[in-house]
């Protein structure tokens, strides 16, 4: 056995962490290499690949990839008024969603970062928190439980003597879940973006004369929205790319972009046609991205 | 010394991997003439109910080939697990004749050795060499089980019990209605209509001109505001019969079985139209990793007793008719419910599933082809 093992590795390690030292550019390009091949190679390289394949077609009675330069795919989502109307409702519904989660994440936020202090937020942060440990689909399966014909909701509603509601498997039942499942992410840029409003601002305003409403009108809003635009990034562009809430919780009339790409990937093997469809909300992303960025948001993040 | 022996464990797993090949049925030239030793596993993509442990168990313990079954919901959704990763993911996969012709032409299966299937030769004659797995000669896979597709309903909220498809297009069960989420339910309209609307000339609801086609969607298009939800598999369906969400629909016999195993006062029936169905068959991939093991299962599915537990668990008529009186033993009239050994009337009276193509045998290919039946089938649910 060799008396010091030890040794010659010290050396070679001091020897090392001396060249980054001394090269400071060579450390960062370490660090920063393996994200940014991956960035490059999977993230933009695939895109780029989904781009191209939305110029293909397949061949009808085999389903195989025929490479084929076309637009048809493009013709046919713009001339079917099903398609364009499936767009318009995951749009429409990722936007209500966003609006409501402000809504409830708003005041949440408020209380944890203004009047609640020390234990009590501890706990309102694991409240807000806890659900994200459980599955997301058992989070789903549990709305499913509540909204049924016979589920918790009606029988609360029929005990208090209340007329009973048909939300399962519909549009508002899709909205509620996807509501409840992103919540978190909002809540918590909200949080962060109001915490950072100093205390002086708000007594300045109030030495000031202003009222409690001007305040948080003037004051209070304008300096949170960073945070709110920040969180709906979150919750929008989550709900703009789902399809499995409206699988399991929609009914009928709720397909999502989401849900054609996948069954044209996972069941007709149209991957061309996907890659048409998946570059709606791309677009749609790129589009709301850019304002949030004039709005601030990712100074907010 | 560590690494001398991980070196050695990497060479002996590169030699045992370039070894597989050569222990396979056949390389290459011609159909396999003995079943060899088996390869210790075998990945199966089924329809649910298709893989139960009342026959997979045996199966494992008498050759030693471990199932890993994958079930799908709908023939589109075999088509591409038979394709995913290269197509050597899957070893098998249990096709209806919608999906079977297209894996033969995609080249995704390979041609099978009957001889080797010592049942085979018991099959009704419908199911020995049918076209739908049957092309030149060669048979791509061994036929299983057929039946029809039913409807369903809740005896206690649909009165009077329902002898027509019609129930599932009238508004009397407005928002309690659930049908399958899959382009073929076109050629359940189409049959429907093929009836109710004789001018308009349907005789195949497999082959459709504009015309026939445009009725049948026009026909579905109605119907979607009266569907509490396009069911996508058997375990949706079940949920929404349990829960009440729905009380009538279009089904396969196996959601029947367990519903009313769970004491759901449901009864299924073929309507006086008539009924769409399936002709299964278990079919090779073209690039299968356990083909030993795969002929094995082949053997094992078609004997008599096999078939006949599949066709009371799922509710469908097996393909070998020696099954007959071993259903009775094991559940007593099951043999006539499943209308075991029935007439050639019987079999033929079932528009089983098949791929719609353009070429619908007129020479005027004026069919419509079945990417435009996905296109209309996503369009029309909306």
């Amino acid at each position: 056995m060799n008396p010091r093992p030890g040794r010659p590795l010290r050396a070679a390690r001091l020897r090392l962490s001396g060249f980054f030292w001394r090269h400071r550019w060579a450390k960062a390009a370490l660090l920063l290499a393996p994200p940014l091949l991956a960035f490059g190679l999977i993230y933009l390289a695939s895109l780029i690949a989904l781009f191209v394949s939305s110029f293909w077609t397949v061949d009808p009675f085999t389903t195989e990839i025929k490479h084929i330069w076309t637009f048809d795919n493009y013709r046919t989502l713009w001339e079917s008024s099903a398609y364009r109307s499936i767009a318009l409702r995951t749009i429409g519904i990722a936007a209500a969603v966003t609006f409501t989660d402000a809504l409830l994440a708003f005041p949440f936020g408020y209380f944890m970062a203004r009047v609640a202090s020390g234990r009590s937020r501890t706990f309102l942060f694991i409240a807000v928190l806890l659900p994200l440990w459980s599955s997301y689909l058992i989070r789903v399966y549990i709305w499913r439980l509540i909204l049924n014909e016979d589920g918790v909701l009606n029988w609360t509603l029929a005990k208090l003597g209340l007329p009973l509601v048909h939300l399962a498997y519909t549009n508002w039942a899709v909205w509620i879940v996807f509501s409840y499942v992103w919540l978190p992410f909002m809540i918590l840029p909200v949080f962060g973006a109001l915490e950072r409003i100093p205390h002086s601002y708000i007594e300045a305003s109030r030495d000031l004369g202003a009222s409690g409403w001007a305040t948080f009108r003037r004051v209070v809003l304008p300096l949170a929205l960073p945070g709110v635009i920040a969180g709906s990034i979150f919750t929008f562009s989550l709900t703009l790319g789902d399809y499995v809430t409206p699988l399991l919780a929609g009914g009928a009339g709720s397909q999502f972009i989401g849900n054609v790409v996948y069954s044209s990937v996972g069941i007709s093997n149209n991957v061309p046609f996907a890659a048409a469809f998946a570059t709606v909300p791309l677009a749609v992303m790129a589009v709301y991205l850019t304002i949030a960025r004039r709005m601030g948001a990712f100074e907010a993040l | 010394m560590i690494r001398i022996k991980r070196a050695h464990v990497l060479l002996a797993a590169v030699a045992a991997a370039l070894c597989v090949p050569a222990a396979g049925v056949s390389a290459g030239s011609g159909l396999p003439t003995a079943i060899g030793k088996g390869e210790g596993q075998l990945n199966l993509v089924a329809w649910v109910g298709y893989t139960q442990a009342q026959w997979v168990k045996p199966f494992t313990k008498a050759t030693g080939c471990t199932v890993h079954p994958k079930y799908a919901g709908s023939s589109d959704e075999m088509v591409t697990l038979m394709r995913s990763g290269g197509g050597s993911q899957y070893d098998m996969v249990s096709a209806s004749g919608d999906a079977s012709l297209r894996l033969i032409y995609g080249k995704d299966v390979q041609p099978v050795n009957v001889n080797l299937i010592p049942d085979w030769k018991n099959f009704i004659p419908q199911l020995k060499s049918p076209s739908h797995n049957t092309v030149n000669g060669q048979h791509y896979g061994v036929s299983l089980q057929w039946g029809p597709n039913t409807l369903l309903y809740n005896t206690k909220l649909v009165k009077p019990a329902p002898t027509s498809w019609s129930a599932i297009y009238s508004s009397k069960y407005k928002g309690k209605v659930t049908v399958p989420d899959n382009p073929i339910q076109i050629a359940d309209a189409a049959l429907y209509l093929s009836k109710s609307q004789p001018s308009l000339g349907i005789t195949d609801p497999y082959e459709l001109n504009q015309k026939q086609f445009d009725a049948a969607v026009t026909l579905l298009k109605k119907q979607r505001p009266l569907i509490k939800k396009y069911w996508a598999t058997a375990a949706d369906q079940i949920d929404l019969f349990k829960n009440g969400e729905a009380v009538i629909g279009a089904t396969w016999p196996y959601q029947t079985n367990t519903l009313i195993a769970d004491k759901v006062p449901v009864k299924d029936l073929i309507p006086k139209e008539g009924a769409t169905g399936w002709a299964d068959t278990w079919m090779l991939s073209a690039k299968a990793k356990h083909p030993n093991c795969a002929y094995m299962w082949l053997k094992w599915i078609s004997t008599p007793k096999v078939q006949a537990q599949q066709a009371i668990y799922f509710g469908e008529t097996p393909a070998n008719p020696k099954a007959c009186p071993i259903m009775d033993t094991l559940s007593k009239g099951s043999a006539a419910q499943y209308h075991c050994g029935a007439s050639a009337a019987y079999f033929n009276s079932i528009k089983f599933w098949k791929t719609p193509v353009a070429d619908c045998g007129n020479g005027q290919k004026n069919c419509m082809d079945y990417t435009q039946w996905q296109q209309a089938w996503t369009q029309l649910k909306g």
